[in-house]
């Protein structure tokens, strides 16, 4: 499936999809797990996974930061697909050394669900989706 | 994105590592908001910050090599020194802050260390294009000044200072500064304070969108406007407002929305402004410190604090703060106002804001502010938000309420 590189690379992973923003400040930076306690992610892992989300929240400087400190201890996301992307987003993936793409041919709510195991080639514009059956 | 030959060699590292990857990012924003090109920028304000993914960037800029290429102010860190006679700040925090004030050094930047440059230090003109991260500074430029900013991180901010330019996308296109939300302000807005709740509640409403702004009748002062600007980018993502007659770029509501009708309306009265207040308080009695400053103090909210402390003591459990800039305590002392302050208890201090970890010893204390934004950053246990005549007095008596 196509899609629209905004930071390059390559990731792969299980797919983690969250349908609200998400703050990378709120989460534990040694491992990754989302600390926000109202958030639909809570206790769910971002490290090493494909995380899809509608955006990114909160000020420039936690939001960079926050992924920032995830990247330097190895959990962050291998890679991430955006539905609303703003410019502190980009900065983040960027700082943090994270493929990150948007603009998939189909919603990626739709096709992609928590679990699925999902290759995110930034550089080509492709992503490849493989349902995992529970 | 089209790039010239010239930032086509940028891009290729022709020009050293440093502006190499100051331009890889812009390059990048510009490809998410489908850029036709890149716009020349007159300045730009990092919101630098004392932590570490500011570390990085702005030292992979300044080991590369690079060197701001417009004048390009920075946001408050902290003086280590100065922090470490009074509290002891963790070896590893302060070696962050200290690193990454020398490196805004080395790539040449104004090392303003505020918040509110548009006030001194880094002044844009009307109609001019620049790049100024920080809450209050972005609506701020674009509002009141009628200059040209997008949202900026501190690092697009810092990558287009030193490359001189910027995507074209977002607020630097026409059509993208018409307003999309009508807000009715039917409260009375007397002072400072009341469009602090009033950015407060707008911010937090709207969250991502133009306010134009109804019903006022009085041209709000600077601080107001500073104030109204920090807290509407603090609880929502306001990156540039209205208010017809007095904000610069449309003079009638039609012109302000450019001919198309609002997305919602709000009304806005005493009781919302009431219920914000509210909101804020998250305890009441005992305070152990008195935070002002957030964002900088003007040298007025200074004289303010001044003249109300005036022959009086700051109670003996109170530790009383005002941050603000360097350029505005010269002021301020030349004037014999920080004079006043400090003989009554107070200490004014620069260069640095609450949401820096020199704060540290305040982790499981009760603090008080003026400003929602101060105790939304809460680096302290619990917050009471009031006007500044009512901090001062509450540091006075050492409690409030």
């Amino acid at each position: 499936m196509k899609c629209h590189k905004i930071i390059g690379g390559y990731g792969e992973g299980e797919a983690l999809v969250s349908h609200e923003p998400v703050c990378f400040y709120l989460t534990d930076p040694k491992t990754g797990i989302v600390r926000e306690r109202s958030h639909e992610l809570a206790g769910e892992n971002l490290a090493n996974k494909v995380l899809v989300f509608s955006s990114g929240k909160a000020s420039s400087v936690v939001q960079i930061d926050g992924l920032y400190k995830l990247a330097s201890n190895n959990v962050a996301p291998n890679a991430m697909i955006v539905k609303d992307v703003e410019t502190v987003l980009v900065v983040s993936a960027f700082i943090a050394k994270v493929p990150l793409v948007d603009r998939l041919e189909k919603d990626p709510f739709e096709v992609i669900r928590t679990g699925d195991f999902v290759k995110v080639d930034a550089e080509k514009g492709i992503v490849t989706i493989t349902r995992q059956e529970a | 994105m089209y790039l010239t030959k010239e930032e086509e060699r940028i891009l290729n590292g022709e020009f050293g590592e440093g502006t190499q990857k100051a331009i890889e990012l812009l390059v990048a924003i510009g490809d998410a908001y489908d850029a036709e090109k890149m716009i020349p920028i007159s300045r730009a304000h990092a919101a630098s910050s004392g932590q570490e993914g500011d570390l990085y960037f702005v030292e992979l800029l300044a080991n590369g090599g690079a060197r701001c290429k417009v004048p390009t102010s920075t946001n408050p860190v902290y003086d280590i020194e100065y922090f470490d006679r009074l509290f002891e700040i963790p070896k590893d925090e302060g070696e962050v802050a200290r690193r990454v004030m020398e490196a805004y050094k080395r790539v040449g930047a104004i090392l303003s260390w505020s918040c509110v440059p548009y006030m001194a230090e880094n002044i844009p003109l009307y109609g001019e294009t620049v790049a100024f991260s920080e809450s209050s500074a972005t609506p701020y430029v674009n509002s009141v000044i009628g200059a040209g900013t997008n949202r900026e991180a501190a690092q697009s901010a810092l990558a287009a200072g030193v490359i001189g330019k910027t995507p074209k996308y977002g607020l630097h296109i026409k059509h993208n500064r018409k307003g999309t939300v009508l807000v009715k302000a039917e409260a009375a807005l007397k002072d400072e304070f009341d469009y602090t709740l009033l950015g407060y509640y707008v911010g937090k409403r709207i969250g991502y969108g133009i306010p134009v702004l109804t019903g006022i009748s009085r041209r709000p002062n600077t601080e107001e406007l500073i104030n109204f600007c920090a807290m509407s980018n603090t609880s929502g993502a306001i990156s540039m407002f209205y208010i017809p007659g007095f904000t610069v770029e449309a003079s009638t509501v039609e012109e302000a929305f450019q001919g198309d009708t609002p997305r919602d309306k709000i009304t806005v009265t005493d009781h919302e402004l009431k219920q914000t207040y509210e909101e804020l308080q998250t305890t009441s009695g005992k305070i152990d410190f008195v935070m002002l400053g957030c964002p900088h103090y003007t040298l007025r909210q200074i004289e303010e604090v001044a003249r109300l402390l005036n022959g009086k003591k700051i109670h003996n459990d109170v530790s009383f703060w005002i941050c603000t800039s360097a350029t505005a305590k010269i002021l301020a002392e030349r004037i014999g106002i920080v004079d006043i302050i400090d003989k009554a208890g107070g200490h004014v201090v620069v260069d640095t804001c609450i949401d820096e970890p020199c704060w540290v010893a305040y982790r499981d204390k009760v603090g008080m502010t003026d400003s929602p934004k101060c105790a939304y950053y809460r680096r302290f246990k619990e917050a009471i938000v009031a006007r500044l005549r009512d901090c001062v007095e509450a540091a006075i008596e050492g409690k409030w309420g």
